[in-house]
């Protein structure tokens, strides 16, 4: 009887229950989709802001940067007069003789090369375009940068059968002419402010007119390595090869110990405490600040195995150790997203537990590997502060051959581009360095996509 | 039938199995105080059970009870597990299968399973079935090889819906078909004894009752053992039914028996609460 009497009335309370529960959703409603609208707005804000500034990046690099790969040149008629260049022969190799006596007279003979005057060569070439030239020897020089004497050297030495003869050639103009050429210096300064002479700009600018002087896509940048008495044909060869050879080594160091260890810790360590410990460390490691694997290079390498200074071997060597716990971080998690069902399957059908690793993980893995091995080698590619501590922000002028040469790298060469006095000059250099290593980096991640795209599409 | 106890019911005594019409046969597997570890926990308490040649097994009880925990005992599947440790004996023709001595490895192929979620390779339908016969050098050529995976793939019922394309991959089969890849997966390999674990779970009826008929066919020439939670699935495909319930074997017997006559009170709660 009770539970009958009581019913209208419950009924009646939940109605208006509902009624009041509804109003409050309806109130809460506004606020809800004023929240979510601020949330997508931010959102909106926070992408936006983020591709303006990589816009605003690409755009400065590139607009500074890119001049930089076409540099003041001359077109000159090269004259190599046999008056000036007296040399014997070019010595060939007698049947009679040893290695060794044969290199002893190439030797000397090339010392006799060194002595020929070219600046005297390069004089005669531009008295063919400015007729006053001789009577102001320092004047004239400085047009062609300091450089080219040996790049003529280099012609003769390759083919001395060009003595005599005259040759159109293209000859970089020095830095200095670049820069008033570019406009990169302000024409009304003073003379005593200027980097050339009077005398030399109207050269340059009486030789643009009449086209001698050009700007055009210069290889030097690519082909040379630093260079500090010859700004203009200062280039990232040498930065270039030091950053191979490391990435290199890298790759054939960092990546497979990586990917080993860290099949190994996923697939067929014991859970226990040891292995607990080195995943901490692992996850440790990867947060250390680089420098510190900069630190440690140069006192266990450099110190303890005595290996030579600003060596690529060594740069390698350290950025393999910076690189170890990325590579194995991203392996690992690779290994723990391929479900275990693919593994109970293999086992089940009794692969023993490397069967199924290798014939049923790994290859489901290695899209994965590949990507965190790249990035990894990319990052290692970037890293500049490490390089600092092992000597390889020295400079260097040649192009290194064997990993055990000195060298630097492109970042660091970036680094010290950065901090030349002649900034007019340098700073669309070092745009242009930027714009490699940007390059490079860019075809590293498309190679790791492609990989990516390349394994997945065998489902 | 007497105060049955807890873990060893008729299963031991083959003699008084006999009276209910079990198969007639070897034994072909049998398991003596199974008792399994999840660390320090005690997830089977000392199972014991004889499993007969050519008879389909199945497995029930609620959730938790131990059953998958027991199949995997049977081919080692439990070793994949860190945490788990076997105690007590468990044998295959008279033999021990946990003996340091024995190659996990051939156990594996004398007893195949097969898993709740269809697992193919990620590879081409021919692949999924050939891999086990290469593995264990079955086939000397390439002729061999396609016979076995032929009569696999038949035997599975798969055969007229897959021969024109072996070379898909057997992940973009539908759920059932992947199952019965599963299966012939299994069966390529010639095993023994094969183990399912709630094969049909994650299967439409449809699937489920062609997976039933292929047990149906199966059982002639292999030792079944199923674990599943569909009682009208038990009681359709199965010679025997074991009722587990926390970790312990209550009753094994018949099944006909099981349904019609259970012996213990907790089989015939679980029986009756699930068929209403
Ligand atoms: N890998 C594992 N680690 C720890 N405990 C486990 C593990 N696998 C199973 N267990 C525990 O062992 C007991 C038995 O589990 P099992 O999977 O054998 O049950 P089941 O009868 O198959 O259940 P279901 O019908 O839900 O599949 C459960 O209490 C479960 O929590
Ligand atoms: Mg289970």
């Amino acid at each position: 009887m009770k539970t009958t009497n009581m019913m209208p009335e419950d009924q009646l309370d939940l109605a208006q229950k509902r009624d009041r529960m509804q109003q409050r959703v309806k109130a809460s409603l506004k606020r809800r989709h004023a929240q979510e609208k601020r949330f997508k707005g931010m959102g909106m804000a926070a992408v936006v802001t983020a591709l303006a500034f990589v816009t605003l990046l690409f755009f400065t690099i590139l607009s500074k940067g890119l001049p930089a790969f076409w540099q003041a040149t001359l077109t000159l008629q090269v004259y190599f007069d046999p008056e000036v260049i007296r040399i014997d022969p070019k010595p060939e190799k007698r049947s009679d003789e040893s290695e060794g006596a044969f290199q002893q007279r190439y030797l000397a003979w090339q010392t006799q090369l060194g002595f020929v005057n070219f600046n005297r060569i390069i004089l005669d070439s531009l008295a063919r375009e400015i007729p006053e030239a001789p009577e102001y020897q320092r004047d004239a020089l400085r047009l062609v940068t300091s450089g080219e004497r040996f790049a003529l050297r280099g012609l003769v030495e390759k083919d001395p059968s060009i003595i005599g003869q005259t040759l159109t050639l293209d000859l970089l103009a020095d830095a200095n002419v670049d820069v008033w050429m570019k406009g990169n210096i302000d024409r009304n300064l003073p003379d005593a402010q200027q980097q050339l002479s009077a005398r030399t700009r109207a050269w340059v600018d009486e030789l643009q007119a009449r086209g001698v002087i050009k700007s055009k896509f210069s290889t030097a940048l690519f082909m040379n390595p630093d260079s500090r008495s010859s700004l203009a044909s200062a280039g990232l060869a040498g930065a270039f090869m030091g950053s191979l050879m490391m990435m290199l080594i890298v790759m054939f160091l960092a990546v497979p110990v990586g990917v080993a260890s860290a099949i190994y810790l996923e697939e067929f360590a014991p859970k226990n405490k040891l292995t607990d410990l080195i995943e901490v460390n692992i996850n440790n490691l990867a947060a250390v600040p680089s420098i510190v694997f900069g630190l440690l290079g140069a006192s266990v390498f450099i110190l303890w195995f005595k290996m030579p200074l600003s060596a690529p071997l060594v740069g390698g060597l350290v950025l393999s150790l910076m690189t170890l716990p990325t590579v194995i971080i991203a392996t690992r998690s690779t290994l723990k997203a391929i479900p275990p069902s693919i593994r109970q399957a293999a086992l089940g059908i009794g692969a023993s537990k490397v069967q199924s690793v290798f014939h049923h993980v790994l290859p489901l893995a290695i899209p994965g590997i590949l990507t965190g091995a790249i990035l990894g080698v990319a990052q290692a590619l970037g890293e500049t502060a490490p390089l600092l501590l092992i000597g390889m922000s020295s400079f260097v002028a040649s192009v290194p051959a064997t990993p055990f040469e000195q060298s630097t790298a492109l970042p660091v060469q970036i680094y010290l581009w950065q901090g030349n006095e002649l900034r007019n000059f340098f700073e669309a250099r070092t745009s242009a360095a930027i714009i490699v290593l940007l390059a490079l980096m860019i075809t590293l991640n498309a190679l790791a996509i492609w990989l990516r795209k390349k394994f997945e599409t065998r489902w | 039938m007497g105060q049955p106890s807890m873990n060893t019911l008729k299963v031991t005594l083959p003699e008084s199995a006999d009276s209910q019409a079990l198969p007639q046969g070897n034994i072909k597997m049998s398991a003596r105080d199974v008792k399994v570890f999840y660390g320090a926990s005690e997830a089977l308490h000392g199972i014991n059970m004889d499993i007969y040649e050519n008879e389909v097994v199945a497995f029930i009880g609620p959730s938790g009870c131990g059953k998958s925990t027991f199949l995997r005992c049977l081919n080692r599947m439990n070793d994949t597990i860190d945490s788990a440790r076997v105690t007590g004996k468990v044998t295959l023709d008279d033999q021990d299968i946990y003996d340091p001595s024995l190659d996990v490895v051939q156990l594996r192929a004398q007893v195949g399973m097969v898993f709740q979620k269809p697992n193919p390779f990620p590879k081409s339908i021919f692949e999924n079935i050939a891999y086990g016969p290469r593995l264990h050098g079955l086939v000397d050529n390439k002729t061999d090889l396609e016979e076995i995976v032929e009569s696999s793939l038949r035997r599975a019922g798969l055969w007229n819906e897959v021969k024109d394309r072996l070379d898909a991959p057997g992940t973009g089969l539908s759920g059932g078909q992947q199952q019965r890849l599963c299966i012939a997966r299994a069966i390529a390999v010639s095993p023994e004894v094969i183990l399912m674990d709630e094969p049909c779970s994650a299967l439409d009826p449809i699937a489920t009752t062609i997976i039933e008929e292929l047990i149906d066919e199966l059982k002639g020439s292999y030792t079944i053992a199923i674990v599943t939670h569909n009682m009208q699935q038990a009681a359709r495909v199965s010679d025997r039914t074991a009722f587990f319930h926390l970790g312990n074997l209550v009753e094994l017997s018949a099944t006909r028996e099981i349904f019609t006559n259970p012996q213990d009170t907790r089989t015939e709660d679980y029986i009756t609460g699930r068929f209403g």
